[in-house]
C-alpha cells in the first residue's frame, strides 16, 4: 500500500455565533464540521453526501484552507498543510484545485476564455506568456471546448460549456487532488452526463484524486470509490459506493436512500416512500447524543444520551451507530 | 388515457408565448396543447429554457412584457381564460387555481407573519371574518404538517426552514379547495429527505380535495412518483405526451429516449456507460426550420431540417412530434 495523498484527522471547525458567553463560559459556536476523519488514496474518489447543514461543502473549503479549521489535522502527501504559510502554502495550494457549482464564480468575465486559462499559470508564474497561452489552449482541447472558444467570453458560453471551462482551469497547474462542488447540480440532465463523463475520463488520463460533493446520492455512487455519509457536522457511515447503496447500516444513510425518487414508476410511486419524520435540526443546536436520534425510527433511551463513535461494522465499512455497538 | 373521458378541468389549445427581445422573437411557448382531468396529475418534464415555467404563467396569465401571449386558449370548465377580464381572472388565481413556486422565500412576504399571509388569501377570496380566516388557517397549518400553529401563526418567513416555508406556500394555495393546483418545481429547493415529505404531502392533499395537479420539474424521479401523465417539452413545444408507464418505458421521440438514458440511476455501477446527449439546447430566438431537436438527434433525416414534426397522436393514444416515430 503506498501513503494516502490526504489524511483528514479529527477536523472541526466552529464558526462563532451571535450570542453571549455566559459567567466567563464559552461563546456560543456552531461546530459545521465536528471531527472528520479520512484518507485519500492516490487516483480515488471519495464522495461526500448529505443535505443543508451537515458540513460538506465546508470540508471541503478547510482541506484547501479557504477557511482555517479550529481542530484537527490534514496531511497533503504526508505534508502538514496546517502548518505551512507564505510560499509554501501557495505551493501546496497549486495541488489542490476546487470546482464549483457555478462555474463563473470561478472565472473572470471580463477576461476572454484563453486568458482566464493561463491566469494561475501566471499567477504561479509558469513558463513565458507564449507558453501560458500554448498550454490554455491544450487544455481547452482537453476539456471538449473548441479552439475558436479561446477569444470568446465567460458568457457567451453555455451552461455546460462553462463548466467545461472551469474543470480546465482547475486542471491548468496539474494539481493532484480536485474537489468537486455539486458541479453538475445546476445542468440540465442532458447535460449531466456531458461533464460526468469528462471528469471520468480526466481522472483516468491524469491520475487525479477527487473529492466528490453533492446532494444527489445517485451521481455520488456513480463517479465515487467510497462515499462518506455527513449529518450535521459528523461523518455517520463511510463505505465503498456499491456497498453503501447495497448494505447501508446507519438509519441516516438508509433513509437518504429511500427518499430519493427513482425514475421509474414501475419501482417506486409516491406512496411508497418511507418518510423520515420531523425536520433538519439547526447545525447551531445539534440534538443531544447522537444527532441523527430525533428523526430516526430505531431510536433506543441511550441514543439520546450517549454519542456513537464511528465504528467498522464490516470490512472497510464504518457506522457511527449503537444498534451495531 | 383511457380515464380521459368525462369533461377535463382545464383544456390548453395552441398556447403561444412570446418574448420580443432586441435581438429576435424568443418563442417561449409555441403550441402547447394538453388537457388536464380531475383527480390527475400532469407532469411537465424539460430542461431549462423548455418553456414548462413559461407555459405555467400563461395558464395564469402571469406574464410580463416583454413577454406576450400572442395565441392559443386556456379553458377553465369550458371559460376561456385569456377572454376574461383581468378582475374576475384575480378572483380564479390563488382561489379556484391554485400555485406553489420554487422558491418559497421569494413568494412568502418576508415583512408579514405567515399565518397573516394564509388568511389573507381567505379573507380575500372567501369573504370570511378575521377570525374566522385565523381558525381556519391554524387547520390549514396543521393539514400541512405545521404543529403547533397557534403559536407559529405569528411567526415571520425568516422564522421557519425551507422546508417548512413550502408548507406554508403549499397551506395557501389550497386554502380555498382548488380544482387545479399549479406546482412549479415545488421541491427543487429542498433536500431530498425533506422533498420526499412535501411531495408526499401535496399528493395526500390532491387526493383529499380531489383536485387536478400540473406539476412542472426537471427532475423525472419526481416526475415517476407524482405523474399521471407526462407532457415533455422541448424548446417551447410539446415532444411527446402519454401516460406515465409509456414515456418511462416505451418512449418514442428520441429526446424523450435520449434524456432517459443520460440519467444517472441509483443502481448503476461505476463501469455502466454514461450515455449523454450532445450537443445544447438551441437558442430560441429565431430557430431554424425544421425539427428544433435536429441538432442533437442521433436519428435524424433530410426531413427533419425542413419540416417541423406536428404533434400526432398514434395508435396507442400517445402523442408525438417526430417524423420517424410516426412512421414506424
Amino acid at each position: 500500500m503506498t501513503a494516502p495523498l490526504l489524511q483528514v484527522a479529527d477536523l472541526t471547525k466552529a464558526f462563532p455565533v451571535k450570542g453571549r458567553a455566559f459567567f466567563g463560559g464559552h461563546a456560543p459556536t456552531l461546530k459545521a464540521v465536528d471531527g472528520i476523519s479520512f484518507d485519500l488514496v492516490h487516483g480515488e474518489t471519495l464522495g461526500l453526501v448529505g443535505e443543508s447543514g451537515c458540513g460538506k461543502s465546508t470540508t471541503a473549503r478547510l482541506i484547501l484552507r479557504l477557511v482555517e479549521p479550529t481542530g484537527g489535522s490534514i496531511r497533503l502527501d504526508g505534508r502538514d498543510l496546517l502548518g505551512v504559510a507564505g510560499e509554501e502554502l501557495r505551493a501546496l495550494r497549486r495541488e489542490m484545485q476546487i470546482v464549483f457549482q457555478d462555474p463563473l464564480s470561478s472565472l473572470n468575465p471580463r477576461m476572454s476564455v484563453g486568458t482566464n486559462l493561463a491566469e494561475p499559470l501566471r499567477f504561479h508564474r509558469v513558463g513565458t506568456r507564449g507558453e501560458r497561452r500554448d498550454e490554455a489552449r491544450r487544455m481547452l482541447e482537453v476539456v471538449g471546448l473548441q479552439p475558436h472558444d479561446f477569444d470568446r467570453f465567460p458568457h457567451e458560453l453555455s451552461g455546460g460549456q462553462c463548466q467545461r471551462l472551469a474543470i480546465a482551469r482547475a486542471l491548468v497547474l496539474k494539481p493532484k487532488l480536485v474537489i468537486f462542488d455539486e458541479p453538475v447540480s445546476a445542468l440540465d440532465v442532458s447535460i449531466r452526463a456531458q461533464i460526468l463523463t469528462l471528469l471520468l475520463d480526466l481522472q483516468q488520463r491524469f491520475g487525479l484524486t477527487y473529492i466528490f460533493i453533492s446532494h444527489d446520492l445517485s451521481v455520488v455512487k456513480r463517479v465515487s470509490d467510497r462515499i462518506a455519509v455527513m449529518y450535521l457536522g459528523r461523518v455517520v457511515e463511510i463505505a465503498g459506493s456499491a456497498r453503501l447503496h447495497a448494505e447501508p447500516r446507519h438509519p441516516y444513510t438508509r433513509s437518504l436512500l429511500q427518499a430519493i425518487p427513482l425514475p421509474d414508476p414501475r419501482l417506486k410511486r409516491i406512496g411508497d416512500f418511507a418518510l423520515l419524520e420531523g425536520d433538519l435540526p439547526s447545525p447551531a443546536n445539534p440534538p443531544s447524543g447522537c444527532r441523527f436520534h430525533t428523526r430516526c425510527a430505531r431510536r433506543m433511551p441511550r441514543c439520546s444520551a450517549e454519542e456513537p463513535a464511528l465504528r467498522e461494522v464490516a470490512p472497510a465499512h464504518l457506522a457511527s451507530c449503537f444498534l451495531y455497538q | 388515457m383511457d380515464r380521459a373521458a368525462g369533461a377535463p378541468l382545464l383544456r390548453v389549445e395552441d398556447l403561444r408565448t412570446y418574448f420580443e427581445l432586441g435581438a429576435g422573437t424568443l418563442r417561449a411557448v409555441d403550441g402547447v396543447s394538453f388537457a388536464l382531468h380531475p383527480g390527475r396529475v400532469l407532469g411537465i418534464v424539460g430542461e431549462s429554457g423548455s418553456g414548462k415555467s413559461a407555459t405555467a404563467l400563461s395558464i395564469m396569465r402571469l406574464i410580463d412584457p416583454p413577454g406576450r401571449i400572442v395565441g392559443g386558449r386556456v379553458l377553465y370548465r369550458e371559460q376561456d381564460l385569456m377572454r376574461l377580464p383581468e378582475r374576475e381572472m384575480e378572483a380564479l388565481r390563488g382561489n379556484r387555481i391554485g400555485m406553489v413556486f420554487q422558491n418559497p422565500m421569494t413568494s412568502l412576504d418576508p415583512s408579514f407573519r405567515i399565518g397573516q399571509q394564509i388568511a389573507e388569501t381567505l379573507v380575500t377570496h372567501e369573504r370570511l371574518s378575521a377570525a374566522e380566516a385565523r381558525r381556519r388557517t391554524i387547520e390549514l397549518l396543521r393539514l400541512v404538517g405545521i404543529p403547533d400553529g397557534e403559536r407559529r401563526y405569528d411567526d415571520y418567513p425568516h422564522q421557519f426552514s425551507g422546508g417548512m416555508r413550502q408548507r406554508v406556500l403549499i397551506a395557501a394555495a389550497i386554502a380555498c379547495k382548488p380544482d387545479v393546483l399549479i406546482a412549479d418545481e415545488p421541491t427543487t429547493a429542498l433536500d431530498v429527505t425533506i422533498q420526499a415529505q412535501i411531495l408526499r404531502l401535496l399528493a395526500d392533499l390532491q387526493r383529499r380535495l380531489g383536485s387536478a395537479m400540473v406539476l412542472i420539474t426537471h427532475d423525472l424521479g419526481v416526475i415517476a412518483a407524482m405523474a399521471d401523465e407526462v407532457l415533455v417539452m422541448y424548446a417551447g413545444r410539446v415532444v411527446e405526451l402519454a401516460d406515465v408507464d409509456t414515456i418511462f418505458h416505451a418512449p418514442k421521440h428520441p429526446y424523450t429516449r435520449g434524456l432517459l438514458q443520460s440519467l444517472v440511476r441509483l443502481e448503476d455501477g461505476r463501469d455502466s456507460v454514461l450515455q449523454p446527449i450532445a450537443g445544447a439546447p438551441p437558442n430560441l430566438i429565431d430557430l431554424p426550420p425544421g425539427c428544433p431537436f435536429r441538432p442533437r438527434c442521433i436519428h435524424a433525416v433530410e426531413r427533419c431540417a425542413t419540416e417541423l414534426p406536428p404533434l400526432r397522436k398514434l395508435v396507442d393514444g400517445r402523442q408525438v412530434a417526430c417524423h420517424l416515430a410516426v412512421a414506424s
